[in-house]
C-alpha cells in the first residue's frame, strides 16, 4: 500500500512538471505578446515593460525563475489585472469556485445516488424509465444550454413571481445567487451517477453473494443496504475522479453565464486577454487538483473493494 | 436428456438432413448485428433522423435565399419569422438570416463531429493495435504515455493552443482529435490483448504474415465492432466540445458560425428574442441526443458480452 501510494506520488511530480513545462513553452510561442495594444506603444516603454516583467531575460532563465517561484507558491504578476499577482487572483477565486463545486457534488449524492437506486431497484418500471429519459436529458443538453435557458425562465419569465433568482453576480455568495449556478453546475454529474447507480447496482444485485443473503432470509431492504450498496458504489467513486475534471469545465461555464468570479472565469477572460501567467497559473493548479484527486480516489477505491490490492 | 430423440434425430433420412442444412443460410456477425439494430426503434429512428439533418444542414443552404454571412439591410435587427421577406426563422440582432446561421452552424458542428473524430480514430486504432499486438517495452511506453496525459486536464491545453496558434478552424479539428484518441487506444489495446493469443492469429504468423501486416488485415477487422460503438459515442462528446469552445468565444471565428457560437449570441439577447437562444439549443441537444442512442443501439447490437 506505501509502496504504491509513493510511485503514485512519485509519477505525479514529472506528470506536473511535465504540464509546467508544456504550458510555459507553448505561451511564449505565442505570436503576439500580452502588451501588445491597437496604438502601438513606442519602442522605450516596451523595452521597460518587458524588463519589468522580466522578458527581456532569456528563455531558460525565464523558465527556471518561473520553477523557482512556483516551488515557493509565486505564480508570477498577472500581465493584464495590474497590481495583482496572479497568486492573489487564484486566492481569491479559487474559494468561489471550490464552493460551488462542493455544492453541486453534494447536490449529486443527494440526488443521483438515490435516483439511480430508486431506478435499478424497479427496473423495467415507468418509473425507471422516467428517472433514466431525464438522466439521459440532462447529460445530452450542455450546461452552457441549460445556463441560459434557465437565467431565462427564473430571471425573465417568472421576474415578477416568487419564483424570481438573480442570475448574475456573486453578491458575497448570498444564497439565492448561488441557486442556479449550483443546480446548473450539479444537472449533468446528477445524471452521470444516477445512471452509473443504476446499472452497478442491477449488476451487483445479480450476484450471487446477493442471492445468498436472500437465501438465508435476510430482508431484501438488509441486503440491498448492507450487502449490495457499497460494491455497488465502486463505480460511482471511480467517476469521481473524472468528476473533477468536469467539474473545472463546468466552472468555465457556469461562471462565464452567471458573472460569479471564479477561476474558470479568470482563465477564460485570462485567454482572451492573453493574459499568460493568469492562464497557465490556472492550468497548473486544474492539473494538480486533478492528479492529486484521481489519487485519493484510487485510495478510496481499495478500500471499497477487498479485491483491490495495490503493490 | 433421455436417448430417444437423439436416435429418433438421427433416423431421419438422409436426404431430408441436407436439403434442411441447405435451406439454413449462413449469417455474419455483421448481419445479425444488422438485424438486433433493426429492431431497436431508438436507434433507428435517431439514425434516420441524423441522416435528415445531416442533408439538410449540407444542402439545405441551396434552397435559402440568403447566405449565413449577408446582412439584410432593411431590417438590421432581430425580426421575427417572416414569409414576405424570405426569413423563415426570422433574423438575428445584425439582421442575418437564422436559418441559413442555423444550418451553416450545424455544417461546423458535423465537420467537426467527423473529422476530430476521424484524428483520434486513426491515432487511438494505431497506437492501441501497436502497444496491444507488440506487447513489451512498446506497450509499457505507450500506456505509460497515455496514463500521463489522462492525468492532465486537456481542456486547458485546448484553449491555450487556440489562444497560441490563433483560432484556426483546422487546428480546432486536430486539437479535439488529439485529445479524445486516449480512450480509444485504451479500448483497441484491450481487444488486442484478447486477439494476440487466437489461433488464427497463429496461422497468420505461421504462413509468414509480418507485424504489420497482421495488424492490418487480422487485428483491426476484428476490433471494429467495438470500435465503431466508440466512434459513434465520440461524435457527439466532439460536437459538444467544439460548442463549449465556441460558447466561450475561443471556436470557429465570426462571420462563421456554430451552434455553440449561436446560443452564446442567443443568450445575450434572450430577453428581447427567447428564439435566437431556444433554436440553436434545440439543434444541438437534438443531435446529441440521437448520437447516443445510436451509440447505445450499436454497442447493443455489436457488444459480444450479451449475444
Amino acid at each position: 500500500m506505501w509502496a504504491y501510494f509513493t510511485r503514485r506520488v512519485l509519477i505525479a511530480i514529472p506528470t506536473l512538471w511535465v504540464v509546467i513545462t508544456v504550458a510555459f513553452f507553448l505561451m511564449r510561442l505565442a505570436p503576439g505578446g500580452p502588451f501588445d495594444q491597437e496604438a502601438p506603444l513606442p519602442p522605450e516603454i516596451m523595452a521597460n515593460l518587458k524588463a519589468a516583467y522580466g522578458l527581456d531575460q532569456p528563455l531558460w532563465w525565464q523558465y527556471l525563475n518561473y520553477l523557482g517561484g512556483l516551488l515557493q507558491g509565486d505564480f508570477g504578476p498577472s500581465f493584464k489585472y495590474k497590481d495583482f499577482t496572479v497568486t492573489e487572483l487564484i486566492g481569491q477565486g479559487f474559494p468561489v469556485s471550490i464552493q460551488n463545486g462542493v455544492a453541486a457534488l453534494t447536490l449529486t449524492i443527494l440526488i443521483g445516488i438515490p435516483l439511480g437506486a430508486m431506478a435499478a431497484l424497479r427496473q423495467n418500471s415507468s418509473a425507471d424509465h422516467a428517472a433514466m429519459t431525464v438522466a439521459m436529458t440532462g447529460i445530452v443538453i450542455p450546461n452552457f444550454v441549460v445556463g441560459p435557458l434557465l437565467a431565462l425562465v427564473f430571471g425573465i419569465w417568472l421576474k415578477e413571481t416568487v419564483f424570481a433568482l438573480p442570475v448574475g453576480g456573486w453578491n458575497n455568495g448570498a444564497f439565492e445567487n448561488r441557486i442556479l449556478p449550483v443546480i446548473c453546475l450539479a444537472l449533468p454529474f446528477i445524471a452521470y451517477v444516477a445512471r452509473i447507480t443504476r446499472a452497478s447496482l442491477i449488476e451487483t444485485l445479480r450476484t450471487n453473494y446477493v442471492r445468498t443473503a436472500r437465501a438465508k432470509g435476510l430482508p431484501f431492504r438488509m441486503v440491498v443496504l448492507r450487502h449490495a450498496f457499497k460494491t455497488a458504489m465502486i463505480p460511482v467513486v471511480t467517476y469521481l475522479g473524472p468528476a473533477t475534471v468536469f467539474l473545472l469545465t463546468g466552472s468555465m461555464v457556469i461562471e462565464t453565464i452567471f458573472s460569479l468570479p471564479g477561476i474558470g472565469r479568470y482563465f477564460v477572460q485570462g485567454a482572451l486577454n492573453r493574459d499568460y501567467t493568469l492562464v497557465m497559473g490556472v492550468t497548473i493548479l486544474a492539473a494538480s487538483l486533478v492528479i492529486f484527486l484521481n489519487l485519493f480516489v484510487d485510495l478510496a477505491y481499495a478500500w471499497l473493494d477487498p479485491k483491490v490490492r495495490y503493490e | 436428456m433421455s436417448d430417444a430423440p437423439v436416435t429418433s434425430n438421427l433416423r431421419v433420412p438422409h436426404s431430408d438432413a441436407l436439403d434442411k442444412a441447405a435451406d439454413v443460410e449462413g449469417r455474419s456477425l455483421w448481419q445479425d448485428a444488422f438485424r438486433r439494430m433493426q429492431a431497436n426503434r431508438a436507434a433507428m429512428a435517431s439514425a434516420i433522423m441524423l441522416i435528415v439533418l445531416a442533408v439538410v444542414c449540407f444542402v439545405g443552404p441551396l434552397f435559402v435565399p440568403w447566405t449565413y454571412e449577408e446582412i439584410d439591410w432593411d431590417l438590421l435587427e432581430a425580426t421575427p419569422p417572416n414569409f414576405e421577406l424570405k426569413h423563415y426563422l426570422g433574423t438575428d440582432s445584425l439582421g442575418r438570416d437564422m436559418l441559413a446561421r442555423l444550418l451553416q452552424g450545424g455544417q461546423v458542428s458535423f465537420m467537426v463531429g467527423i473529422l476530430a473524430t476521424s484524428v483520434a480514430l486513426v491515432i487511438g486504432v494505431t497506437v492501441g493495435a501497436m502497444a496491444g499486438f507488440i506487447g513489451g517495452r512498446v506497450d509499457q511506453f505507450l500506456m505509460r504515455f497515455v496514463d500521463v496525459m489522462y492525468a492532465v486536464p486537456l481542456m486547458f491545453f485546448i484553449i491555450i493552443l487556440m489562444v497560441v496558434f490563433g483560432r484556426n478552424f483546422y487546428l480546432m479539428f486536430l486539437a479535439i482529435g488529439f485529445v479524445e484518441w486516449l480512450t480509444m487506444s485504451r479500448i483497441v489495446r484491450g481487444q488486442t490483448l484478447t486477439l494476440r493469443n487466437k489461433e488464427f492469429i497463429e496461422a497468420a504468423r505461421a504462413s509468414g504474415g509480418s507485424t504489420t501486416s497482421i495488424i492490418i488485415r487480422h487485428i483491426i477487422p476484428n476490433v471494429l465492432g467495438v470500435v465503431i460503438v466508440y466512434v459513434t459515442l465520440t461524435i457527439p462528446q466532439v460536437i459538444l466540445l467544439e460548442s463549449f469552445l465556441s460558447f466561450l468565444g475561443l471556436g470557429v471565428q465570426a462571420p462563421m458560425t456554430s451552434w455553440g457560437a449561436l446560443i452564446a449570441e442567443g443568450a445575450q439577447e434572450m430577453e428581447i428574442t427567447p428564439r435566437t437562444l431556444i433554436l440553436p439549443a434545440v439543434c444541438l441537444s437534438t443531435t446529441l441526443f440521437c448520437f447516443n442512442f445510436l451509440g447505445d443501439g450499436l454497442r447493443d447490437a455489436l457488444d459480444p458480452k450479451d449475444r
